[in-house]
Formats: structure tokens, C-alpha cells, sequence
């Protein structure tokens, strides 16, 4: 069977839907209104009924409910989404850019011979085929691609799509996988998480966060300072955790935290997607950098072209002076 | 060699084999007088300075040695070596030999110095920035700047330019005051344009003798194509290099640091300084080329040669001028040194600068800028003490400032 | 533990990625390459691997963008063999078809485990790490940060990243092909004269390998470089200045007194 539906991959996060749905969602029901079809979410995992009711923007919520599907073990995963597909023949198939969906779209691409595309930023449709527009090459390059066949899988760069109000139908299926799903060879055991203790920086109103620009780790010392003077937390991106110069807990961007405080400070952060993801809502961003070409200076309010180690002094004397 | 010699234990082995002169002797000559650890500027923060490096490896503990924070601590000032009685090549053989041995057994230095030598290896310089903006900082610039990479041409003066001359916003004045004092001066001069790398001395300071190796294969073939009668530098470091290292592995070339370039045309500049500077400068003795090859008075020629200028010298002045803390890859270790309780030395200099009233602190090294403008804000002397380049002072009284153009 | 790690080289970011002419695929003519960043993690975590519970390490990547000193360098981190698979394209193959001559090769290796960096930035469709796992038959997992080799030999435990630092802990029957992201440290780093030295001595295998014609259901209509959109009102003067200016902003939005 195939249709105009447009599919998505719902995740949870933590018992509650990860953020990511609503980017999700709305990206879905955009791209259904041109295809003319129905906006399908699947959400595999046990308890999905209780979380369905966040998925009211969908017109159908098919959950995949089993033991197996408890943590994400990735084979039991693939099986019931390449079951669902091959029953509804959706259009295509919207995934998020997340730890789960970038195991799950390439394989599921590769079961179902179907085209898998990275880093979506704009999907259409015209003469019958998607427009896809993706970036690449640590976003330096973008690519209007056609799409012709059926499913498309497209993996959503984060941040591109925003989340909609619009209802759907919400009509809840629970989904009967036509024969029991096996343990595959790799096997979710536990979640660990973080220890506590250390700041919760989706909780702080202030967040002074570091890159590959700080270059030593005494330097974290002038940015302390600066955090403390602004009541507010350190952070990092990606490099900086790699280095163990701070715990993981203080890690802004895709494996990290996602925050939206009401002030984020970019410091020698360039800005790769990577980490724009995790801070792009912030209420008022500004960056300093002395690339006057490096990406945060898209995503900023505000910037300076000018070395963090003389800036971040300069803000805290001035901050303590007033 | 003494007898002693004979009996070197199989692990020191690899320090009988550091670059010798034949009047520099090994660590085995050591008599322990800790002349070397008393003159160190940072010798009080490290964990085995040079004496009790010495001593440590000379009894069975070179391991412990090796995996000291304070291996990375030297920044290659070169006054230990100067003053050792024995003339034990310290700065440029145990230290680079030791710090090689470490990463050979796989210690792993300071992840910021790492980041600098990898910069070296991809992209010819410690900065990570593109080797195609290395003639950045001629844009716009008036005066013509002959790019020998793309056409080759005789010259009297082959420029290598240098890496923070190059791309450091703040060293980016003195470079193009420099282009166009050489001009001034009538000399045919030429650049490598894109296809200059680093010389590679702080590389070989930090132990990293494979990376120099492969520096001066490159800058052998490069500069046996050019045709010139002397090459010119701005750093200090890459002149020593060039003038004692290169030679070992065949690469002999005439070279000159500015300072004694600038001071062999002292009459054609006395002619041309036709605009007073009116200052009290401060010079600072650079490590490089003041202390190793005793330049001490052609800079003070070349500002003496600035009408205006009123000379003063600061306590440790030539032969023991203090390091701006630069040097041997010093530039990449703040941090590393900081953390391991070394002052900044910087700052003691701008402070023996304000001591005897100067309102310029002259420098004649590429690191010494920003490092002293630094630790001039730090010490609360911003606005009272200017730091500036022989080459800014000189091209103001050139009246060769930076200029609008069209 | 027989490990194999797969290395791609991609075009170093520090210059910009130039489009040929057709604007339907990039023009690497001008570019350098360095290691993929996640294949450099994937090749640490060999070597860690190694170190703690013995093997060896192969080393399997394209001849292509000055692939040589990449794989020296594996060499001197301590990686066992280095092989490369002869490619004369101007471009690099896409996941699909690299897949399909990546598994030639490591079929013939046998190994336990088989490493490759999660992504690469240079991919559009799809990702190497779980299609080569596919063409070799082997269980995938993807975005692991760290492994560890279980005591009864036949399996591995391995922490998949997730969001806010938590680590998904999971078990792995070997053999196996993981996509990894990082390892228990950064990359090693290795005197250059060591390299130097391997460069003499280290030999590369080469292992002839087809690599499949392009075949993909995407059509690209055009290339480009985004448009360079800056949202930031730039602040310009000296950092006292600059530091008034943003004090004030950030007084005037309430976010300090």
C-alpha cells in the first residue's frame, strides 16, 4: 500500500516525549498539506499511551507497544518501524537528528532500499517528487536535491523546523506487529545518568559558554569570574568536554544540554550545527569570536570580533563596576 | 670525553647525543654549582629545575623527570645556559632532548602545546590559521609586496615574514611598517607568499625534532629555488634557528634579524627620521638574539637614531634582561605554567619599565608585544606605558604610518 | 581483541568547500584533507582496546586525499596493519558504494570488531557506519562513546551517547561494527619523528577493492554556499568599550542590575 502520509519517528526522552516531536510535527504537517495525505506519528516504546496525548498535532498516533522496545535497543526498533512502513507506505519518513535517529534512519533506509537524507533543513513538494534542501560540510554547503522515490527517509537538521499548533485528527491505533520481536545481538541494559550535584544549566538564567577559543584550561578561570558576576553557570561545547576541562553535565549542544536561558554567552564558540542545537532559543545570545565569518554570528543577538580572553575581563570589570 | 663518558648508563644515552658544539659539554660535566637554577626565571616553580633535573637523571630517577609539569616549564630564555660554567648545553639540548624522550614514550605534553604542534604540521604555523591568509596583512597596503611564491625574481633581501608578524592582528602594524620602511630604504626585497611555514625553532626548543626536521626539509627546498643575497627576520627565534641549526643539516644561508640590518643603514635612516618621536623608551633585551649573540647595541643605535627619543635602561638590562616568558613555545603553555605556580614574567618587566619612567617599552620580538600589552593592562599600566615595536618607532619617524588609501 | 578501524579523509573546514562548476557536486581540486574527526576516536579506541586487553589493529581506508600521512600515523598510535583500497576518483564515494568496498576488504580481516567514526561531514546520503555494518553482516550500534571488552571474550559493553550527558549502557555480541562519536580520551598525540620513522619502516598494504558506480534515488539540482545571513549587530571597539556596551544590553533585558 502506499500513500501521501508523512511519517514520523517519535522519541521519548526520560518518560516524557523528547522536544524533538514537535519539530517533528511540524515539520510533518507542513509537508502533508502539499502531499495531500495524513500525518502519522509512531511512537515505539512501552506506556506510549500515556504520552500519545502529546502528539495531538499528528492525525494518527500508532504506538508500538513491547517489553523490547523498554530502552532503545536498536534491532526490535528497526523491525516494528520497517513492519509499520511497509503496511502504511507513507511518503516519507521524517526522523530526528538524535542519537536514536541517526542509528535508525540508515538502517531502516538500507531494509526498505529507500533513499536516506542528512541534515533536512526545507522539504516541498513539486512535480510530484520531494524538494529537499540539505546542508552539509559542517553546514558550508547546502544542496537542493529531488526526491523521487518512495519512502523517502529524511533526517531533520536540528532546528530547521519549528514545532506548530495546529490539532490533528489524534485518532490513537495501537499497532500489532504480525510476529513476537526477538532480542537482537545488541541489547539496552540502563540509562546512566549524570551525578547529581553538579548545576543543572537548563535550570540557570545565565549561561557563559566556552569553546576551542578559551585555548588553555586556566583560562576557564576569567570565564568563571564572569559567570559568577552575571549570577549564572559555565558551559561548553563539545571540544572542551573531549578535553575533561569540565564534566559532561556542563555540555551545550547535541549530546549535551539543551537550554534556553534568558542569556547565553558564546565565547570562542564558532558555532558549528552541532552546538547551535542546544542554544539556539535562547532569549538573548551574544557571541565572541575572533573569526568575524565563524556561524554564531548567525544565530546572535549581538557579537564582538575580538578575543574572549580581553573581552570576558573587560565585561566582568564592567558588570562589578555599575 | 672523560672516562667518565665511557660509562654513561644506556638510559641517558639518548643526552650524550644533543646538538654540541664542540666547547658545549653534556650533563655529565655537571658540578651540581646551581648557577643554572638560580639564574632560571620560572626555576622556583618547577618541580626539577635544571640543577635537579640533572641530578635526578644522573641517579636513576630520569623517569620521574619525564613526567614532571615542570619539563614543559622552560621557555628556552637561554640564561642558565649563558651562565653555566661548564658550558653544558642546557637550553638547546638537555631541554629539547629530554622533552623528545618523554613523547617518545608516550607522555603526552600539555594538550594546548599539542595543539600547536599539530597546527605546525598541517598549516605551516602554531596559529591553526589557513596558509592561503598568510599575505593578509598586505591588503591595501601602498607599498608593492613582490610575492616570490608566484613569480620568481632575484632579490637583495628575502623576507621571511613569520607566523604572529603574519596573522596576529596586533603584530600585523609592525609587519606592514616594516614593508614599507624596507622600501623606504631602497631595498629590493621579496616575500613567499602563501607558501611560507614557520622556521620551527619553538617546535625543536619543545622536543618536537622530527616536526623541525620536516620544517627545514620544506624550507630548504623552498628557499634553494629563491635567488638572494641575505634573508631578513622580524623573530628572533627563527633567526637562531636559521643561523645555528639549519647549517647542521646543510641548509646555510646568509641571515640578519632586523635589528643589525636596520643598524648596518644607520646614516640612510639618520637622513630619513625627519619627525621627532618624543618619548622615554625603555628597549628590552630580546632572549634570541640579545642574550645568545650578545646584540645589544644596534637596537639602542637604531633608537638612538630617532630624533626625540630619550634612551633610559631598565635594571636587568643585556645580558640579563628578563624574558617576556615567550619564547620555546611559551606563547602555548600560559596556562600550563600558571597551574604550576609560575609568575607571569611579563609583568615583572613592564613594572621595571614603569620604574625607571619610561613611556615606551621597546621590543624587538614578535611574541613580546602582545605579552608585555598584556601584562601592562594586568599590572595597571595601560595608558601610562606604551609597547611598541623598534619598527613602529622607527617608521613614525619615517612618517610611514598607516595611511588611507584609496 | 581483532580490530579493524576504517579511516576516511575529508576536507579540512578551514577552507572554504568549493563547488565545481556544474553545481552538482563540490570541486576538492584546491582542498587539503585531514583524518575524519570521528574516525581519529574510532582509531583511539582501537589502540585503547588493544592496550588493555590485547590484539591487534588494522587500519582499512580509500587512497584518496593524502591518505599517507593518516595512516602513518595510525602506525606510530600503534595500529598493527594499514591498508588501502585504490581509488582514482576525484571525489570520494558515497556511503552506499564505499560501504560496499570497505566490507570486501574486512570480510578478508575477520575481525571482532570493526570501528568506524559515527559520521563524517562530507555525507548527505545516509552514514558508512551502519551500511557497512549491513554489507558485512554484523550487529550495529551507533553514536558510542566508549567500549569496553566483556571477560567472557564473546561480547562487548558500550555506552551510546544521549542528550544531557546520559549514557545508554548496552551490551554487544561480537562480532560487531560500531559507529563511534568519542572514546575514554582525545587522541593521542605522536612525535612527529616517530611518524617520520614509520614512513621508512611501516608498510601499506593495498587490497584491491570495487568500489560500485554512484546509483542513488536523490537527484542533486544544485549546490551552494549558504547565504552569509548575519542576524549579530557587531559591537566594534576596544574590549572596555565593547564590555560598556554589552553591560548596558544586558542591563537593559533585565539579565544583570
Amino acid at each position: 500500500m502506499s500513500s501521501q502520509d508523512v511519517l514520523i519517528v517519535a522519541e521519548t526522552s526520560r518518560g516524557q516525549l523528547a522536544d524533538v516531536c514537535g519539530e517533528l510535527l511540524g515539520a510533518a504537517r507542513a509537508l502533508a498539506a502539499l502531499t495531500g495525505g495524513k500525518v502519522v506519528a509512531v511512537l515505539p516504546g512501552a506506556d506510549g499511551s500515556v504520552l500519545a496525548g502529546g502528539l495531538a498535532a499528528a492525525d494518527r498516533i500508532l504506538l508500538a507497544d513491547a517489553p523490547l522496545l523498554g530502552g532503545f535497543s536498536p534491532e526490535p526498533y528497526v523491525a516494528v518501524l520497517e513492519n509499520i512502513i511497509r503496511a502504511e507506505g507513507p511518503r516519507a519518513v521524517l526522523v530526528a537528528s538524535t542519537s536514536v535517529g541517526l542509528d535508525l534512519a540508515p538502517m531502516l533506509g538500507a531494509k526498505l532500499a529507500a533513499p536516506v537524507v542528512n541534515g533536512c533543513r526545507a522539504v516541498s513538494v513539486a512535480d510530484g517528487a520531494l524538494q529537499v534542501t540539505a546542508s552539509f560540510y559542517g553546514g558550508k554547503l547546502l544542496a537542493d536535491l529531488t526526491v523521487t522515490a518512495a519512502p523517502a527517509i529524511l533526517l531533520l537538521a536540528p532546528g530547521a523546523f519549528r514545532p506548530t499548533p495546529e490539532k490533528g485528527a489524534a485518532a490513537v491505533e495501537t499497532w500489532q506487529m504480525p510476529s513476537p520481536l526477538a532480542a537482537g545481538a545488541v541489547v539496552f541494559e540502563e540509562m546512566i545518568l549524570p551525578e547529581g550535584g553538579d548545576v543543572d544549566l537548563t535550570q540557570q538564567e545565565v549561561v557563559v559558554a566556552v569553546g576551542r577559543g578559551i585555548q588553555q584550561q586556566d583560562n576557564l578561570e576569567v570565564v568563571e569570574e564572569l559567570a559568577a558576576a552575571l549570577g549564572g553557570a559555565v558551559a561548553a561545547s563539545r571540544p572542551i568536554i573531549d578535553q575533561g576541562w569540565l564534566p559532561a553535565t556542563r555540555q551545550v549542544g547535541k549530546s549535551g544540554m539543551t537550554v534556553k536561558p534568558k542569556c547565553f554567552l558564546a565565547l570562542g564558540i564558532s558555532g558549528a550545527p552541532e552546538h547551535v542545537e542546544g542554544m539556539k532559543d535562547s532569549g538573548l545570545i551574544i557571541a565572541v569570536n575572533t573569526d568575524p565569518a565563524a556561524p554564531i554570528f548567525e544565530v546572535a543577538h549581538y557579537g564582538v570580533v575580538a578575543d574572549l580572553l580581553e573581552v570576558a575581563p573587560a565585561l566582568t570589570q564592567a558588570i562589578k563596576g555599575a | 670525553m672523560t672516562a667518565a663518558h665511557a660509562r654513561v648508563k644506556p638510559e641517558l644515552e639518548f643526552l650524550m647525543q644533543v646538538p654540541l658544539s664542540p666547547d658545549r659539554k653534556t650533563i655529565l660535566d655537571c658540578m651540581q654549582c646551581g648557577m643554572c637554577s638560580g639564574s632560571c626565571p620560572l626555576g622556583d616553580a618547577m618541580e626539577y629545575p635544571p640543577r635537579q633535573m640533572i641530578l635526578e637523571a644522573r641517579s636513576g630517577g630520569l623517569e620521574a623527570v619525564l613526567r614532571s609539569p615542570s619539563l614543559w616549564m622552560c621557555i628556552g630564555c637561554a640564561t642558565c645556559s649563558r651562565r653555566c660554567p661548564r658550558g653544558i648545553e642546557l637550553t638547546d639540548g638537555m631541554w629539547p632532548a629530554m622533552r623528545d624522550k618523554a613523547m617518545q614514550d608516550g607522555i603526552q605534553p600539555p594538550a594546548e602545546l599539542q595543539e600547536a604542534f599539530q597546527n605546525v604540521f598541517k598549516y605551516g604555523n602554531s596559529l591553526g590559521q589557513s596558509p592561503r591568509k598568510r599575505l593578509a596583512w598586505a591588503e591595501n597596503l601602498e607599498v608593492p609586496v613582490r610575492d616570490l611564491s608566484k613569480e620568481q625574481a632575484p632579490v637583495e633581501v628575502l623576507w621571511l615574514v613569520g607566523d604572529y608578524p603574519s596573522y596576529y592582528a596586533r603584530n600585523r602594524t609592525v609587519t606592514r611598517a616594516f614593508a614599507r620602511i624596507l622600501t623606504a630604504l631602497g631595498v629590493r626585497w621579496g616575500v613567499l607568499g602563501n607558501k611560507e611555514r614557520t622556521i620551527g625553532d619553538c617546535d625543536r626548543l619543545f622536543g618536537e625534532e622530527g616536526l623541525f626536521e620536516s620544517l627545514v626539509e620544506y624550507n630548504r627546498a623552498l628557499l634553494d629555488q629563491q635567488q638572494f643575497e641575505k634573508i631578513v627576520l622580524l623573530d628572533p627565534h627563527s633567526y637562531r634557528a636559521l643561523e645555528r641549526f639549519y647549517p647542521r643539516f646543510g641548509a646555510k644561508y646568509p641571515v640578519e634579524h632586523y635589528m643589525t640590518f636596520l643598524a648596518a643603514r644607520i646614516e640612510q635612516i639618520k637622513a630619513l627620521a625627519v619627525k621627532p618621536v618624543q618619548a622615554t623608551v625603555a628597549y628590552h633585551d630580546n632572549c634570541c638574539v640579545g642574550r645568545r649573540y650578545d646584540c645589544f647595541d644596534p637596537p639602542r643605535a637604531v633608537l638612538a637614531a630617532i630624533p626625540g627619543v630619550n634612551l633610559v635602561e631598565m635594571e636587568h638590562n643585556r645580558q640579563d634582561a628578563l624574558c617576556c616568558g615567550g619564547g620555546g613555545g611559551g606563547m602555548w603553555l600560559d596556562a600550563h605554567i600558571a597551574a604550576h605556580g609560575g609568575t607571569r614574567l611579563a609583568e615583572r618587566r613592564v613594572r621595571e619599565a614603569a620604574a625607571v619612567a619610561a613611556d615606551v617599552l621597546a621590543v624587538s620580538c614578535p611574541f613580546e608585544l602582545s605579552r608585555f600589552e598584556d601584562a601592562a593592562k594586568v599590572a595597571g599600566l595601560e595608558g601610562s606605558l606604551k609597547v611598541r615595536d623598534l619598527i613602529e618607532l622607527l617608521a613614525e619617524s619615517l612618517d610611514l604610518g598607516e595611511k588611507e588609501t584609496v | 581483541m581483532k580490530i579493524a578501524v576504517v579511516v576516511r579523509q575529508v576536507p579540512d573546514l578551514i577552507e572554504p568547500v568549493e563547488i565545481a562548476a556544474s553545481e552538482k557536486t563540490v570541486d576538492l581540486g584546491m582542498a587539503t584533507f585531514r583524518a575524519n574527526e570521528a574516525d581519529d576516536f574510532a582509531l583511539e579506541q582501537a589502540i585503547l582496546l588493544k592496550e588493555k586487553s590485547g590484539g591487534s589493529v588494522a587500519v582499512v581506508a580509500l587512497d584518496f586525499g593524502d591518505v599517507q600521512n593518516t595512516l602513518y600515523t595510525a602506525a606510530a598510535k600503534g595500529a598493527d596493519r594499514l591498508i588501502t583500497i585504490p581509488y582514482d576518483a576525484d571525489l570520494p564515494p558515497a556511503p552506499k558504494e564505499a560501504a560496499a568496498a570497505y566490507a570486501q576488504v574486512i570480510r578478508g580481516l575477520a575481525p571482532e570488531l570493526v570501528l568506524v567514526g559515527s559520521y563524517a561531514h562530507d555525507e548527505l546520503e545516509s552514514t558508512l557506519a551502519p551500511l557497512l555494518a549491513r554489507e558485512l553482516g554484523l550487529p550495529f550500534v551507533g553514536v558510542v562513546r566508549g567500549v569496553r571488552p566483556a571477560a567472557d571474550g564473546g561480547t562487548a559493553v558500550v555506552f551510546k551517547e544521549f542528550p544531557a550527558a546520559a549514557l545508554a549502557k548496552m551490551t554487544v555480541k561480537l562480532p560487531a561494527l560500531l559507529g563511534i562519536l568519542g572514546a575514554d580520551q582525545p587522541p593521542r598525540y605522536v612525535p612527529v619523528s616517530r611518524i617520520r620513522a614509520l614512513m621508512k619502516t611501516a608498510k601499506i598494504e593495498e587490497q584491491e577493492a570495487a568500489v560500485p558506480d554512484a546509483s542513488s534515488a536523490v537527484t542533486v539540482r544544485r549546490l551552494y554556499h549558504p547565504a552569509a545571513g548575519q542576524r549579530a549587530e557587531i559591537l566594534e571597539g576596544p574590549p572596555a568599550d565593547v564590555a560598556a556596551k554589552i553591560a548596558g544590553i544586558l542591563k537593559e533585558k533585565g539579565v544583570c542590575k
